[in-house]
């Protein structure tokens, strides 16, 4: 029973939050229903919209992924969004320092360095957690803050396009990156590219990292009790380091491949992260909240967002609803989704109560476990 | 660089620091109070987008930017109601639910200009007032002809810590904040206490949001750019105390103000404000690793209170 409880919690937390999306359909003078089958229809209508949904579930997936490492640890990572534009950023720079390397080696190339790039960006709330105890919530946020500000500063002079300064317009973007970069479209005609396996297979890296590997198991004690695991000789403070760097690492390369699996082949900025991003470091802290901060669950979980943002797009070209509705969905399902942790005791509490009630009402002795042995006529 | 330094140009620099710390002040100040009784509302960003986009179409509106600020408040408010549910009575993670609060607000308030105002109007700003005599000093007169919000501000910062330290409803507030137990054993009732601060914080939000939306006439998706985020985090800057938490706003609206002010002058380069831009996060993380283990913060901040 206290698994069905388990499992129907969060569907009961997606539930509430359609109709808080149906309320405010209505409240917009549309159809609700149109605008859901414009929206599944989007999603998950043909290969085309699957492949877009996939595309979009990819930075979801790796950046849930990441954060359900840091969360497994009692480590709080919000910053994924600038880990993201790390990522993106060293990746950048080493395209377009090593444009001439052939395709089989640049790829795993600008993929390490988003890796990297991500994974210093997230050391870095690590290590003042771990060695200066400053709460991660806030230094992640900041260097949320830093990175963008960042980005445009590297955009706008050391990185820009030189055609931009040319031609006097100046916008902030790469020139058009190596093609030997670019990640491989898997089915012609579509947008689905070689980034989706690869985030795949990193979410199930994550799983075998955690659960699998002695470093997962320290990890996952320091989340548990940091003094028992502080007792049992596991060095707290690198393990606080590690989970940060390692969920850093995969928003990482969550941006690496943004740059290369985009349309433009370069990387751009519209001065807020968002623009870049897609604010895939917040929603993928959805994603993994709704994939119950697993890493395997989170790859189902953060396909369901994905088709979640590419519906929205195509509800807005059929209702003329605005795609900012999917951003302010999702704030309704984390609201949800942590609230239902109550729920779930409440539930739980009133299905044992009932057992109480029935167990003291009823007249009938308890029924046996084993039953009796007859005796032998 | 000695155009800057001439008195009416910094004259002028620190006036525009005080009006840029506006919204800072009441949103930081907002939270302090939350804080103090237990509860972080990590949703700061998110409530003062929703008071700033509903004050900016009231304002559109009734063209009464006094009714706009008075929305702002009641936005916070809804807001406010909406947290203590999922705070005290679901007893959701604080930092979590903070980001849900924050994308709801990001996405609602931007998908409400799009439907309800489209491209960017222009509203009238609150008119300078000036304070008697001050205001009349050569020179420096004109730090003391701001807006009755910049006014209202700077006023709260002894309100808060009046209310904070003379109340009894301020005394509950830091018991409630430190030992939840206690302050329940003596018949304060704790969710009663957080609510009325949930919903002072929230409300200050909604102002700050209104505030910094009336300055600048014209509202954007994404008009704070995490100004509410850097809010919450010159809390802990204040060390959880008005007074502090003033000096770290008037530091943040100073440095962006002469930030801005440079640029006009050209004194610097586009490629280093825009490095310059990021000072604020910075210091605040700079000063995050400073006052981490020097000050405390109240002991049952975050912890849902769960009677034994």
């Amino acid at each position: 029973m206290q698994r069905i409880v388990g499992a129907v919690v969060p569907l009961l937390a997606a539930v509430a939050a359609f109709l808080c999306a149906a309320i405010i359909l209505l409240f917009l003078g549309a159809s609700p229903w149109e605008g859901f089958t414009a929206l599944v229809d989007g999603a998950f209508g043909d290969v085309n919209s699957l492949s877009q949904t996939a595309v979009r579930a990819t930075p979801l997936l790796l950046v849930g992924a990441g954060i359900s490492i840091s969360f497994r640890a009692s480590v709080i990572n919000i910053g994924g969004e600038g880990q993201i534009v790390a990522g993106a950023l060293l990746s950048t720079i080493v395209a377009l320092n090593f444009p001439d390397v052939p395709r089989p080696l640049l790829i795993p190339a600008v993929m390490l360095a988003g890796v990297i790039g991500g994974g210093f960006w997230g050391a870095i709330p690590g290590v003042l957690k771990a060695y200066a105890s400053v709460n991660e919530i806030l230094s992640t946020i900041m260097l949320n803050i830093v990175a963008v500000q960042f980005l445009n500063y590297m955009l706008r002079s050391p990185l820009i396009d030189p055609r931009e300064i040319e031609a006097g317009t100046r916008i902030p973007q790469t020139e058009r990156l190596s093609d030997n970069a670019a990640l491989p479209t898997l089915i012609d005609g579509t947008r689905l590219h070689l980034g989706v396996p690869i985030a795949i297979a990193a979410a199930v890296l994550a799983y075998v990292v955690l659960w699998r590997t002695p470093l997962g198991f320290r990890l996952r004690a320091v989340g548990h009790s940091p003094d028992a695991a502080k007792a049992a000789g596991i060095p707290v403070k690198r393990s606080i380091v590690a989970a940060l760097a390692m969920s850093g690492a995969m928003c990482g390369l969550a941006g690496a491949i943004l740059v290369f699996g985009s349309e433009g082949q370069r990387l751009i900025t519209d001065g807020t992260s968002a623009g870049f991003t897609g604010s895939a470091g917040f929603n993928g802290i959805v994603a993994a909240l709704f994939g119950g901060l697993h890493p395997l669950w989170t790859i189902p979980s953060s396909f369901l967002f994905g088709g979640l943002l590419t519906g929205a797009t195509s509800l807005q070209r059929a209702l003329q609803v605005p795609a900012a509705m999917a951003v302010a969905l999702n704030g309704i399902v984390v609201v949800f989704v942590v609230s239902s942790g109550r729920v779930r005791e409440r539930i739980n509490a009133m299905v044992d109560a009932r057992k109480e009630f029935d167990r003291a009402t009823n007249d009938d002795p308890p029924p046996p476990t084993h039953e009796p042995v007859e005796a032998p006529a | 660089m000695s155009e800057f330094f001439t008195v009416s140009v910094l004259v002028a620099t620190l006036a525009s620091g005080i009006r840029l710390a506006t919204p800072y002040l009441f949103a930081a100040l907002g939270e302090t109070v939350g804080q103090r009784s237990g509860v972080l509302n990590l949703g700061v960003d998110g409530v003062m987008l929703l008071g700033a986009f509903f004050a900016h179409w009231t304002a559109l509106e009734t063209g009464n930017l006094w009714l706009a600020v008075l929305v702002g408040l009641a936005t916070g408010l809804v807001m406010g109601g909406i947290y203590a549910l999922i705070t005290l009575y679901f007893k959701a993670e604080q930092g979590i639910s903070g980001i849900g609060i924050f994308l709801f607000g990001l996405g609602f308030s931007d998908l409400m200009f799009e439907v309800k105002i489209g491209s960017p109007k222009f509203t009238k700003q609150l008119p300078d007032v000036d304070i008697p005599f001050l205001a009349d000093i050569p020179e420096i007169g004109e730090l003391f002809s701001q807006s009755l919000l910049t006014y209202g501000a700077f006023i709260m910062v002894p309100a808060v810590a009046l209310l904070l330290r003379r109340t009894t409803f301020g005394m509950n507030v830091r018991a409630v904040g430190e030992n939840p137990q206690a302050a329940d054993s003596l018949g304060v009732s704790v969710n009663r206490v957080r609510l009325t601060t949930i919903l002072i914080g929230n409300s200050m939000a909604g102002v700050a949001g209104a505030a910094l939306v009336l300055e600048a006439k014209v509202f954007q998706p994404n008009l704070t750019q995490g100004l509410g985020f850097i809010a919450v985090a010159l809390v802990y800057f204040g060390a959880w105390r008005p007074l502090y938490v003033m000096a770290g706003a008037l530091l943040y609206g100073l440095v962006q103000a002469t930030v801005i002010r440079w640029k006009v002058l050209d004194i610097i380069s586009r490629e280093f404000s825009d490095i310059a831009a990021m000072a604020p996060a910075v210091l605040t993380v700079v000063a995050l690793i400073v006052l981490a283990g020097r000050v405390q913060a109240p002991s049952a901040l975050t912890k849902p209170f769960e009677r034994h």
